[in-house]
């Protein structure tokens, strides 16, 4: 537990992937089998504890603390767990045994019945230090939040056999904790585990953007492209699975891009995906058949369940690009054209309302695939043309190959929006550039009673080149007007000040700020040290992108 | 000051602006503002300040004040060797060792029988760099209570410096940036290093050079210790760097190539204080008492009275009632934690600056 408990501490501090990846690996290539195995499914999200819950957490503490000291302790720290592993009285007499073992919390917490789940825990909680105690706290209520993605974690373990993470998907989505027998093949130590899960998570093929010079040698007609749908990936797989006894049982899963399964936020899509095989294709909610807009979708996003109001208003929906299993067959071998012709016969056969084809762009020429996306609702696209942000275009004899392979797959965005903007508030940012500024809140200026004032409409932390960073990080510090905690407000006024072009892929309405707006995906486009900020854009600019009835 | 009458006595010192005074010796200690006569406990700039007629402290923290302020910070020097009794006017003054840093002292005041400690702040942690904080048994004991929560208790300091040299190990070519506090906290830290076996150089940021000095001029041995400024950026690769905690947000700080940010301080224990000042090593490592050791030292002194200066008097005056001591708050201000002076007062600030703005000017 404890060396456990070291690795949550590193990894919550730690804003650089590469250096999470490190961390991880490190842990699993020093920490004997079965407690690695356990951690690698606390970080991935494979456990879960149902009978400890905060309330029972309060009730320890308050039966070893004095209620002021707690209460005031409480006050200052901000989180029940770390407040509780911090206080934790230490028993006068230590107790005769070792601090637990991950694995022995995880299987002993499993086998122990509801109304002896707080002794256990106390019992734990008196062995372990601080940094024990809180990630004991922190697993048992499941609220671990150390940034760590599912991705992540495989990645590391794939490390600790020089495999790719892929490979590591592929065999994972059968496998249960504590892994031993994966463990075992990454180290070359034992056979490749049968995957038994009918449903695995296949990596997804990822593309590039599309460089301007890039249309002047590829020829169209080794392409083909499709819309590129406002929504997130994700990839739907279904099967049926034999127990011992001889009973089959279907599964049906839903998998984000990066392999965390989704399942549980979206039974109304479970329901359909009744095939065997996996699809790979769009999240999107569809009302009377049209797309809505992604902020529509942000409803069901990032839950752990799902109401039956939301179900009922907010119906999710796949729009399928490609499909890589039927049955038993393994189509990602196939060319794109292959799969796609395998795809159209798939989804009619299916007939299946919540999954429908996302339709190819015909394009004789790059002119009107152009065209296409500059217009997507004149181009096939139709009511649901606001719904498309850009085109995808493919290779049509490329297999569907995971990660992201150079020159295959190419994603062409539609423009974004533009808008100059004023830089108001500057925070330092984390890592890298945690000593520079480089998190820029920015407004846009409209009418006040005392004449015209600006107002935050977005935030922005990339899109600036290093030199643009520097050059940023030397004004906010040499135009500080005021400091509020790590924010610096920056000198505003209509003669003096920075004028950002802050590049955007869409407005909604929003009652979180200040504006009434919120920006999708902003991002620094140009430093215009040219304009002064009362050449920068009003609000009504803004206001006029909006979607009609956001 | 009827507040000030717990004891049943009068009692051996009041406050006026410059903060604790004795009428009876006509004397502050670690007063805020000038004044003609002060004792001061150890060498921190919000306890020892500069324009007073006459100081007596350790022959330590006399010579801080003047690597700090200048030959001129005082009238007169009074050096006072630990133990040994000095009479003023009415009272005896006997400084005790407090464990806080290379010269630090606790006051004990003797006045007809009636026995008063000012700690001025104290840890019970061993450090190599300053001698051990020593309980002298008094009627009323004068305490800081910066982390006076039970939440705060700090691990063994040795472990701290293993998460550095752990993390050094999983990222050699990145240079491990430290914030730790120019006087007392760097030092100790670098011995620490020391003692934990590493013998590489270890870089100083220009602030922290003239103090590093002084302890080797006082016999301490902290190895090859060189400047940050004037060094490649190729040559920063893989190194230990100290630094104060503000120098990490600093231009200063850009020069390192993707570093490990480290802070060293008692308020790394809380995540929420961590993350706010951008840490991502967090080491807990403090030069003040944490909360079993100032309920254990309160104890200890035997005192039937508490005065808490400054820090968190709310939790340590109510444990004094559960204890059966009474205790009263001052709510002295001036003082503070030195890790957050630095970060956001002037005098902090100017700590730093000459040396920060010296180097990454260009």
């Amino acid at each position: 537990m404890n060396r456990f408990a070291e690795l949550l501490d590193r990894l919550a501090y730690e804003p650089r992937r590469n250096a999470k990846i490190a961390l991880v690996a490190d842990y699993l290539a020093h920490t004997p089998d079965p407690d690695r195995g356990y951690a690698l499914a606390a970080l991935t999200g494979a456990l879960s504890f149902r009978d400890a819950k905060p309330a029972m957490i309060r009730a320890l503490i308050a039966a070893r603390a004095d209620p002021v000291l707690f209460a005031l302790s409480y006050d200052y720290v901000g989180d029940l767990s770390e407040t509780v592993a911090l206080m934790w009285p230490v028993p006068p007499v230590a107790p005769n045994r070792p601090p637990p073992h991950l694995a022995e919390v995880v299987e002993t917490l499993a086998a122990t019945h509801r109304a002896a789940v707080p002794g256990r825990i106390a019992g734990w909680l008196d062995g372990l230090d601080e940094n024990g105690r809180f990630a004991l706290l922190k697993l048992v209520t499941g609220s671990l939040r150390i940034g760590v993605s599912a991705r992540l974690a495989r990645t590391a373990l794939a490390r600790l056999g020089g495999l790719e993470a892929d490979a590591v998907e592929e065999v994972w989505h059968g496998l249960v904790p504590p892994y031993e027998p994966l463990f075992a093949w990454v180290e070359g130590r034992g056979p490749r585990p049968d995957s038994i899960d009918p449903a695995p998570f296949r990596p997804p093929m990822l593309s590039h953007a599309l460089e301007e010079r890039d249309m002047e040698t590829l020829d169209p007609a080794d392409f083909r492209a499709e819309w590129k749908w406002d929504g997130i990936r994700v990839e739907a797989a279904g099967g049926a699975a034999t127990s011992r006894d001889g009973e089959i049982r279907r599964v049906a899963r839903l998998y984000s891009r990066t392999g965390d399964d989704i399942s549980a936020a979206f039974p109304d899509l479970l329901a359909a995906i009744s095939f065997d095989g996996a699809l790979d294709g769009e999240l999107l909610v569809l009302i009377e058949g049209r797309v809505q807009p992604f902020s529509v979708l942000q409803q069901r996003l990032n839950r752990k369940t799902v109401t039956a109001k939301l179900l009922a208003e907010y119906p999710a929906h796949i729009r399928a690009y490609d499909l890589l299993a039927e049955g038993d067959e393994d189509l990602r071998a196939l060319p794109f054209t292959a799969r796609r012709a395998r795809l159209e016969a798939f989804v009619a056969r299916l007939e299946e309302p919540r999954i429908d084809l996302s339709p190819l762009v015909a394009f004789p020429d790059w002119e009107t695939l152009t065209a296409a996306r500059a217009e997507p609702a004149t181009h096939g696209a139709g009511a649901d043309g606001d719904a498309v942000e850009g085109v995808m275009i493919k290779r049509a004899a490329a297999p569907y190959l995971p990660g992201r392979p150079k020159g295959e797959w190419y994603k062409w965005k539609r423009d974004p929006f533009a808008v100059d903007a004023v830089l108001m508030y500057a925070q330092r940012g984390h890592g890298k550039r945690s000593s520079f500024y480089s998190d820029y809140t920015f407004g846009v200026w409209r009418a006040a009673e005392a004449g015209d004032e600006l107002v935050p409409v977005g935030k922005a932390y990339f899109g600036f080149t290093d030199e643009e960073l520097k050059e940023i990080d030397r004004f906010v510090r040499k135009h500080t007007v005021g400091r509020f905690g790590p924010v610096r407000e920056v000198v505003h006024t209509a003669e003096t000040g920075l004028v950002i072009e802050v590049a955007f892929e869409g407005l909604n309405r929003s009652t979180r700020h200040k504006s009434g707006l919120a920006m999708r995906f902003p991002r620094v486009a140009r430093l215009r040290w040219d304009k002064r900020p009362a050449d920068a854009d009003r609000i009504e600019v803004l206001e006029a992108l909006l979607p009609a009835g956001a | 000051m009827e507040a000030m009458l717990l004891s049943g006595d009068a009692p051996l010192f009041t406050l006026t602006d410059a903060g604790l005074y004795c009428p009876a010796g006509d004397f502050h200690i670690d007063p805020v503002r000038p004044v003609p006569r002060a004792v001061v406990t150890h060498g921190h700039s919000d306890h020892a300040r500069s324009g007073h007629g006459a100081v007596l402290a350790t022959p330590e923290t006399l010579a801080i004040m003047a690597v700090r302020y200048g030959e001129g910070f005082t009238g007169q020097r009074q050096p006072a060797a630990l133990g040994v009794r000095t009479n003023i006017r009415d009272v005896t003054v006997t400084l005790h060792p407090a464990g806080h840093v290379l010269g630090s002292a606790q006051v004990l005041v003797e006045h007809r029988g009636r026995r008063w400690v000012v700690s001025g702040d104290y840890k019970r942690q061993s450090d190599p760099t300053a001698a051990g904080f020593e309980p002298v048994a008094c009627d009323v004991f004068v305490t800081e209570a910066t982390f006076a929560l039970p939440v705060f208790r700090h691990p063994p300091a040795e472990g701290e410096i293993g998460k550095l040299l752990d993390s050094l190990r999983l990222f050699p070519e990145r240079p491990h940036i430290v914030g730790a506090y120019a006087l007392g906290k760097a030092q100790r830290l670098i011995a620490l290093i020391r003692a934990a076996g590493h013998d590489a150089p270890i870089l100083l940021h220009g602030a922290l050079i003239r103090l590093c000095d002084l302890y080797g001029a006082f016999g301490f041995d902290l190895g090859r210790l060189e400047p940050v400024a004037g060094r490649a950026k190729k040559d920063l690769a893989g190194h230990i760097v100290l630094c104060p905690p503000s120098a990490t947000a600093d231009r200063w700080a850009q020069r390192f190539p993707d570093p490990v940010t480290a802070f060293a301080s008692g308020w790394m224990r809380v995540r929420a204080r961590a993350r706010q000042r951008g840490a991502e090593l967090p080491l807990i490592v403090s030069d003040h008492a944490d909360w079993d050791d100032l309920c254990a030292t309160i104890l200890e002194t035997g005192a039937e009275e508490v005065w808490v200066t400054h820090g968190q008097e709310d939790a340590l005056c109510h444990w004094c009632g559960l204890a059966g001591i009474r205790a009263q708050p001052l709510n002295l201000i001036g003082y503070g934690d030195e890790d957050e002076a630095d970060a956001l007062t002037p005098e902090g600030a100017a700590e730093t600056a000459p040396a920060a703005t010296g180097e990454a000017g260009a």
